[in-house]
């Protein structure tokens, strides 16, 4: 038996000394490659990306919202009824383990007025938890206290839409504003957060206390009520967790044992998430597997290559079995060649691909992340596609018969 | 103890449905140590008879024993193995790898034997000095002449160690003065070494090397001895 070692240093010089042919028989594999490599680096670009605008997002956060209310066997729209707390929001914060902070929230739209300037805005009434939930930080003043949101202060902190429109450039801190005619003062401006990701402007808002919402601004249907409650959880693995703790608590304090009832809905970023990620997993996939039809249309290439390879060659492998081949040795010295062919064309491809995927992400601005895995997955195919289409080849060389074969011109 | 046994032998081939009996029942013996040239024009199956004692291909019906072992039923990879250790082969055409080296295309029987690489060049070293073309080691069959390539096919063929030289028509491309010189070569490593050398040729100068010669005629043994008696059946033909 010859070694292996020996068998592919007996392929690599078929494969050396005809170096035109051997390039051209892996340019389809080297292309299609390339192409995978470069489709899948798109696909694990634009996952990525929509992870990081999900997270900015704040992947670790639930919205709880009031739900819908069925009264007489008509069932009314999400948020019909009012029956989330402030209480309820309280309560979560301290007893779900899991949560990091609470914040809840009672807004409405009103025209603010400083001086001669006035502005018609969001007003979100919020709970001092705003800062570590949503990821609010203070360009100017402080944040709100305890005592604030406690006492239903007439204190207000600014986006720096408004602060801009109203102020100018001048400092807002310590002035007096008027909201539905009160007169607040502004204890603070907020840092710009720009658009949010459905074209919002994040920083057209003026934020007071959720209580001074509720009591001084806005009318409510129940004492007490909030809009929604967001919370922040401690980690992205207690995700599961916390809306298990929140759902179960809410639950017990409204009195509720069938969960068909819920009277609320618990929704979380990375529900959403996933689903955008499973919908760009399918679209790299897509464009994966169309890629491959040119690895395969490469392996054709190479069985083309191969097949006149060895009717080129009859002669030499009559020698070699006169001499003592044995099929096995002439099959696996063929399989050799073909392997080495599409795996040299496979390294080729994938140096190819990450080239084209670095070009595409700095020519379009497009996000391309090339995945090990994704290179090991095009290689191995690209080695299996060599092995699987050498094979019809490799075992017609075997075939032949010695004195055939030493008589061929 | 023989070294090849070849007992009522039929070789018949088929082909689109006619039937070919090349060799009609051929039985002889060859001692180890024998010179024997197997001789007869072309169609009478001498060919046949040195495919067959090449372990090439297997008979129709009969059997042949090489070194005691039965090749008749043997696979095609024992077949192999049977080649590559007790046969080395000398053909008209050279077979030569043409894009190996001489030193490369003599250790090729070893490659498949699976020795070592050291060893390798070592008994191919050997075999070209044997030859008298160790200085030719690195040249390739395109670089030697048509008498250099034939000695580097014998130094193939003996560096197995194969008890049995089987040349087909070895002088056939050779002018007279080379193939004297391959013949002398032939003879020589059969007296010292004892080598056996089974040899097929057509050529009536050829066989007057041989000691002993086996005519061949329309696939059957029409004479078998010393080279006068063949001689005087060459006269015949």
């Amino acid at each position: 038996m010859i070694s292996f070692i020996e068998t592919c240093r007996v392929s690599f010089r078929a494969i050396v000394s005809n170096k035109m042919r051997s390039g051209l028989a892996m340019l389809g594999i080297v292309i299609g490659v390339g192409a995978v490599i470069a489709m899948l680096a798109l696909g694990a670009g634009a996952t990525l990306q929509i992870k990081s605008v999900m997270s900015s997002m704040g992947s670790n956060l639930l919205t709880i919202r009031p739900g819908t209310v069925t009264s007489g066997g008509i069932r009314m729209g999400a948020g019909s009824t009012p029956s989330l707390t402030l209480s309820d929001a309280t309560a979560i914060k301290e007893e779900c383990p899991s949560i990091e902070e609470v914040l809840a929230q009672y807004s409405g739209v009103a025209q603010v007025v400083y001086g001669n300037q006035n502005w018609s805005t969001q007003i979100s009434g919020v709970t001092e938890g705003v800062f570590v939930v949503n990821d609010w930080q203070l360009k100017l003043g402080r944040p709100f206290t305890e005592q604030d949101i406690r006492s239903a202060a007439k204190v207000a902190i600014l986006g720096t839409t408004v602060a801009q429109e109203l102020f100018g450039y001048s400092d807002p801190v310590g002035e007096t504003i008027r909201i539905k005619n009160i007169p607040f003062q502004v204890i603070g401006v907020l840092e710009p957060k720009g658009e949010s990701s459905w074209g919002r402007d994040q920083d057209d808002v003026v934020m007071v206390p959720v209580t001074t919402a509720q009591k001084r601004l806005f009318g409510m249907p129940r004492p007490d009520m909030v809009s929604s409650i967001t919370v922040k959880v401690k980690s992205e693995d207690l995700i599961d967790r916390a809306q298990e703790e929140v759902t179960l608590l809410l639950r017990q304090r409204h009195k509720i044992s069938n969960p068909q009832d819920d009277d609320f809905t618990v929704r979380n970023m990375q529900q959403a998430m996933e689903a955008a990620q499973e919908s760009m997993k399918v679209m790299s996939l897509l464009l994966g597997s169309i890629a491959s039809v040119s690895l395969l249309v490469g392996g054709i290439g190479i069985m083309n290559v191969m097949l006149v390879s060895v009717t080129e060659r009859t002669r030499e492998i009559g020698i070699r079995m006169a001499v003592g081949a044995t099929s096995k040795d002439i099959m696996l010295q063929f399989l050799a060649e073909s392997g080495m062919l599409s795996m040299t064309g496979g390294a080729v491809g994938v140096f190819l691909g990450a080239l084209l995927s670095y070009v595409l992400s700095q020519a379009f601005n497009w996000q391309t992340v090339v995945l090990p895995g994704s290179v090991a997955l095009s290689f191995g195919f690209s080695a299996l596609v060599g092995i699987v289409f050498g094979l019809y080849p490799a075992y017609k060389a075997s075939l032949l018969n010695p004195i055939d074969a030493l008589r061929y011109e | 103890m023989a070294l090849i046994e070849v007992k009522d032998v039929r070789k018949v081939y088929r082909m689109d449905g006619v039937e070919f009996e090349a060799l009609k029942g051929v039985s002889f013996f060859i001692e180890k140590g024998e010179f024997v040239i197997i001789m007869g024009p072309s169609g009478s199956g001498k060919s046949t008879l040195m495919h067959i004692l090449g372990a090439l291909d297997v008979p129709t019906s009969g059997s042949y024993l090489l070194d005691s072992r039965e090749i008749t039923d043997m696979t095609r990879d024992e077949l192999a193995r049977v080649r590559n250790a007790k046969i080395g082969f000398i053909f008209q055409g050279f077979n030569l790898l043409p894009r190996m080296n001489a030193m490369e295309n003599v250790e090729l029987p070893m490659l498949y034997a699976g020795l070592p690489k050291a060893e390798r060049k070592r008994k191919a070293g050997e075999a070209l000095e044997l030859v008298g073309l160790l200085d030719w080691a690195d040249h390739r069959p395109n670089q030697l002449s048509g008498g250099q390539q034939q000695r580097v096919a014998i130094a193939r063929a003996l560096v197995n160690d194969a008890p049995l030289l089987l040349a087909d028509e070895p002088t056939g491309s050779l002018d007279s003065k080379t193939g004297a010189q391959v013949m002398e070569m032939l003879v020589s490593l059969n007296e010292k070494r004892g080598i056996t050398v089974v040899l097929v040729t057509h050529d009536s100068n050829i066989a007057s090397y041989g000691k002993r010669v086996i005519g061949v005629l329309d696939g059957l043994i029409s004479s078998d001895g010393s080279k006068e008696k063949v001689e005087s059946w060459v006269d015949v033909e």
